[in-house]
């Protein structure tokens, strides 16, 4: 059975028509060429396709879009705004936060939504936060190193 | 260029810059192999065994055919009959099992379907009948079972290979010991757990030719296996390797998704993607071998060893794939560390019905390092000696050969130990503990924690690993690693180079390294990798080779540019080619710089007086392979080193163990950027810490215990403690600017680190990993009964090993005063 919905992503409105089973994972990667979510593992262990909907991070492989008709959903590709990277992209980047990069957008929104909560957060609430998402590649270090020098620059006026 | 780099000042070398990719992974554009969307493109699905070990009677597609949505269905009737491996002399897989299937999780039918749902349906509607046969799941029963055999070829029944290397007389060396232990120790197996699962998209047109996009770290062996598989001319087929969502060696092989997907699109005339899930990853695998392990080394009074004797029996799982390299790793890099005259190795590789297991991070080494560092720990305790001290003190001498022939360049390890000693507070903490201890306890560790019941403990352990190995998986005469350099007259530079980035950064090194080189910004390079039909070859993303070999290439691609423009710049400056630096994108004399011409000036100049510009460079490593069977595993252009100090927690009411703080030194060569090679190390070392403490691919009642990130435990930001690295360089002569690996070798010591801190905090011995709560309360009840503490494997297999080959030890013999390299 098809469901046709609209849904909110990155401030663009999208009418989609797709089966009502189908993951919110599935319906950005595969209806709206929304390919920077990633899927880790599809049953909700490790973080790797978190988006997030209303400012909060979700799990998009065990969200279903059916539910989330008035909502504002958030991926990896609504963080830049107008061309201007979002300091946690910029201190990504410039720290080496990610190495294979796969872990990375779903770090990234878990991340934006702990400083729109704590925009100074230690490093110990810093891993609290992040400690659903699973990296392989960097031992988390210059990922925890990344956010604090995002929190830091965002705290401080330019 | 590596020599006299030091010399220099470098731009863009030594810099802490953001890799090339970085910018396009923080915005989720890099395109993974499974973000590939092509148009028509149908979704595969495989079916896979629910056997471990069984004959197959029938495979019936026409239910599954009949679905509507359904464009092909496949087994191994569908291919050409040929059996394939990585190596040469292990060709015993098959895409699509059609006699028999070895493992839960083989692959014996495909399906390309309009969608993955109905794909996955169709799967469910082919109909396969089996024989089951009795599945073998450990050493020990398949030893027991010659009756039942996995496979008909290999050294004996369910015996894959059996290898024997004699250097010098260990015998002889023992009797001449002030101490000789043995000890036995078990690692257990473990995956590589990549966060991208394996995926591939396949497209074969119409003029029969075919493009394969993959998830792989070895394009070129996938090409190779290719045209063998499906019976057609390699010069037809392309293989693209996407960039990589995290490899640890695991994307190693050509695998069963990527035939099927290339078979499904030549009959459908569709891409077709092939997508695994979590779940099939697990059976995928080529992971780290569980190892069972017996050594014997001597010692003299000061802790200088004597000689070594190591046995290892590898549990290779239902497959060859790299075991046959794996079973020589497990031996052959050990002599490379410290001084050890003479050495004796043994090892035999066993076939089971469980996942084959391969190349992960460290390939074959961590599991002898774990028995040998843990060892040298216990030795210094009956000796004692301050285990750091007793390290430092049997430092192998650099430019020599090791007992088995391997040649040793650089050593920096001596300095990694001051550094984490130093940092660590080792010399007072380690020393505080004990003396503490003696007095109050018959235990050594553990007395400066806040809880009577929680004991804080230090350990120390080192390694060495090979920086790219010296031979290519099939035997050939060819480069491990070429580049070609094409400048533009816009100034921007195209680095074509089969290297595949899987996270460690190679694309950035091909830019970093022409960009030194020609002066220009990493940005003006443009690099195109992984691509069998635009790229020359790169062996693969594995044994650390990749920004040796590919650096190197480089290197001497970028040098041949330079040289041409040198010519053209210097006929227009009237000046001596020799007299022009290459900076800030302009060449020109130093002493004249108002008159420096800009680098795309300078190009149109070359490329008016040379033609097209574009240049290649070709890398193999010096030829010094032992000259006895088996010379062929271990031979690197040099060897990286790490020391490891693990400072932990460890509780004597639950068992649990918490880490406190790593210290990593690493002797790099020369960092070429010291932030990625910081993470190399970092990521390392957090793998090292999974490794022993909590990962482990287990088996139960035949199947696999845990196959999902549930409940296959790895770290995650709480367990993972703070890393301290420390970067030691050591400029060694063989390397791009002398730099060396840093991807995998500071695995290593960090699991018998931790070995050793635990038995540092409450006494016990744990001599197998990964080392549990339930391990610790064992031993500690062991302590209570008045029992020796130590937990871990009590007996070792029946087995004969092969008669050695014996080989005089080449220890202490200089190395070659200049390494002869091909093509240079």
């Amino acid at each position: 059975m098809k469901a046709r919905l609209s849904l909110t992503v990155n401030g663009e409105t999208h009418d989609v028509l797709v089966p009502v089973h189908k993951t919110l994972l599935e319906v950005l990667r595969e209806d709206l060429g929304l390919t920077g979510t990633k899927h880790g593992c599809e049953l909700g262990e490790c973080g790797t396709c978190t988006v997030l909907v209303d400012e909060v991070p979700v799990l998009s492989c065990l969200a279903l879009p059916a539910d989330l008709a008035d909502a504002a959903i958030t991926t990896v590709e609504g963080m830049a705004e107008g061309g201007r990277l979002h300091p946690l992209q910029q201190a990504f980047a410039e720290l080496g936060a990610a190495q294979c990069g796969y872990c990375t957008p779903g770090i990234l929104l878990t991340a934006q939504a702990l400083l729109a909560d704590r925009p100074s957060p230690t490093r110990q609430e810093i891993k609290e936060a992040l400690a659903g998402n699973l990296c392989r590649c960097t031992g988390y270090t210059k990922i925890l190193d990344a956010v604090e020098l995002a929190a830091l620059r965002v705290g401080v006026p330019r | 260029m590596s020599a006299d780099a030091g010399k220099h000042e470098f731009a863009v070398i030594g810099q802490p810059l953001p890799k090339i990719d970085a910018w396009a992974k923080v915005v989720g554009e890099t395109k993974y192999a499974d973000d590939l969307f092509l148009p028509r493109m149908a979704y595969g699905r495989l079916l896979r065994s629910p056997h471990g070990h069984a004959r197959i009677t029938r495979v019936d597609t026409a239910r599954a055919r009949a679905l509507p949505g359904v464009y092909a269905v496949i087994s191994g009737a569908d291919l050409p009959r040929v059996r394939f491996g990585i190596l040469p002399v292990s060709q015993d897989e098959e895409a699509l099992c059609t006699e028999k299937v070895r493992m839960v999780g083989d692959a014996v039918a495909a399906v390309a379907a309009v969608d993955e749902e109905t794909a996955e349906h169709a799967c469910r509607l082919i109909d396969v009948d089996y024989e089951p046969l009795r599945a073998l799941m450990s050493i020990e029963e398949s030893l027991a079972h010659p009756e039942v055999r996995i496979h008909e070829y290999g050294d004996g029944p369910n015996v894959h290979k059996n290898v024997s290397l004699q250097f010098g007389d260990v015998e002889a060396a023992f009797a001449r010991s002030d101490l000789v232990r043995e000890d036995v120790f078990f690692f257990e197996g473990n995956t590589h757990l990549p966060m991208e699962q394996h995926a591939a998209v396949a497209a074969a047109g119409p003029d029969g030719k075919l493009t394969l996009w993959s998830s792989t770290q070895t394009p070129h062996y996938v090409h190779r296996l290719l045209a063998k598989i499906l019976d057609m001319p390699a010069a037809h087929i392309r293989v693209v390797a996407t960039p990589v969502g995290g490899g640890f060696g695991g994307k190693l092989d050509a695998f069963a998704h990527e035939i099927a997907a290339c078979r499904l699109s030549q009959l459908t005339g569709r891409p077709v993607k092939i997508a695994c899930s979590r779940e099939e990853v697990f059976y995928i695998h080529r992971g780290r071998h569980p190892v069972l392990m017996w050594i014997k080394t001597g010692f003299t009074r000061s802790g200088e060893i004597t000689g070594c004797h190591l046995r290892t029996w590898l549990d290779g799982g239902a497959y060859g794939s790299y075991g046959v390299a794996s079973t020589f790793y497990t031996g052959v890099i050990n002599p490379v560390t410290y001084r050890m005259p003479v050495y004796k190795f043994e090892g035999a590789r066993v076939f089971t019905n469980k996942p084959p297991c391969g190349p992960k991070r460290g390939h074959g080494t961590p599991q002898p390092r774990f028995a040998l560092e843990c060892q040298i720990d216990k030795a210094a305790e009956q000796l004692g000696l301050d285990p750091a001290e007793m390290r430092k003190r049997i430092l192998a001498e650099p430019f020599t050969k090791t007992a088995n022939h391997l040649t040793v360049t650089t050593i920096g390890l001596g300095e990694c130990i001051d550094r984490v000693v130093e940092a660590s507070g080792w010399r007072t903490k380690w020393r505080g503990f004990f003396s503490e201890e003696a007095t109050s306890r018959a235990r050594p560790g553990g007395a400066t924690a806040p809880s009577e019941k929680k004991r804080r403990g230090m350990g120390i352990a080192c390694s060495a690993y090979l920086t790219g190995a010296g031979t290519a998986v099939y035997w050939n005469h060819m480069p491990h690693s070429g580049v070609i350099l094409r400048a533009d007259r816009s100034g921007s530079v195209a680095v074509l180079c089969g290297a595949t980035d899987i996270g460690q950064g190679s694309d950035s090194i091909l830019a970093y390294l022409p960009a030194e080189i020609l002066g220009i910004d990493p940005k003006d390079v443009h690099v195109h990798p992984a691509d069998t039909s635009l790229t020359p070859v790169d062996l693969g993303s594995y044994s650390s080779r990749v920004t040796l070999m590919c650096g190197m290439a480089a290197i001497q691609a970028s040098q041949r540019l330079r040289e041409v423009i040198a010519q053209a710049v210097a006929r227009k400056l009237a000046v001596e080619p020799g007299a022009l630096a290459f900076r800030d994108r302009k060449v020109g004399v130093a002493a004249d710089w108002e008159r420096a011409v800009d680098f795309p000036q300078a190009v149109e100049l070359a490329e008016a007086m040379h033609g097209v510009l574009a240049f290649a460079g070709s890398y193999a490593p010096p030829r010094r392979a032992g000259k006895y069977k088996g010379g062929g595993v271990g031979p690197s252009p040099c060897y990286s080193y790490s020391a490891c100090v693990v400072e932990l927690t460890v509780d004597e009411e639950t068992g649990e163990i918490e880490l406190h703080d790593v210290w990593i030194g690493h002797d790099i060569g020369r960092a070429l950027n010291p932030l990625l090679a910081e993470g190399q190390v970092e990521g390392s070392v957090y793998m090292g810490i999974g490794e022993a403490l909590m990962e482990g691919q287990v088996f139960r009642k035949g199947v696999h215990k845990n196959p999902s990130l549930l409940e296959y435990k790895s770290p995650t930001t709480l367990e993972t403690p703070e890393i301290h690295t420390f970067l030691v360089e050591t400029n060694d002569p063989e390397g791009p600017f002398g730099a060396k690996e840093a991807g995998q070798g500071p695995l290593l010591p960090v699991i018998p680190a931790i070995a050793n801190a635990v038995y540092h905090a409450v006494g016990v011995r744990c001599d197998e990993v990964p080392i549990t709560p339930e391990m610790i309360l064992k031993g500690l009840e062991l302590r209570r009964r008045g029992k020796p503490a130590r937990v871990g494997p009590e007996r070792i297999p029946l087995f004969t090993f092969k008669a050695p080959v014996v080989v005089e030890s080449a220890f202490g013999q200089p190395a070659d005063a200049i390494a002869v390299r091909p093509f240079q």
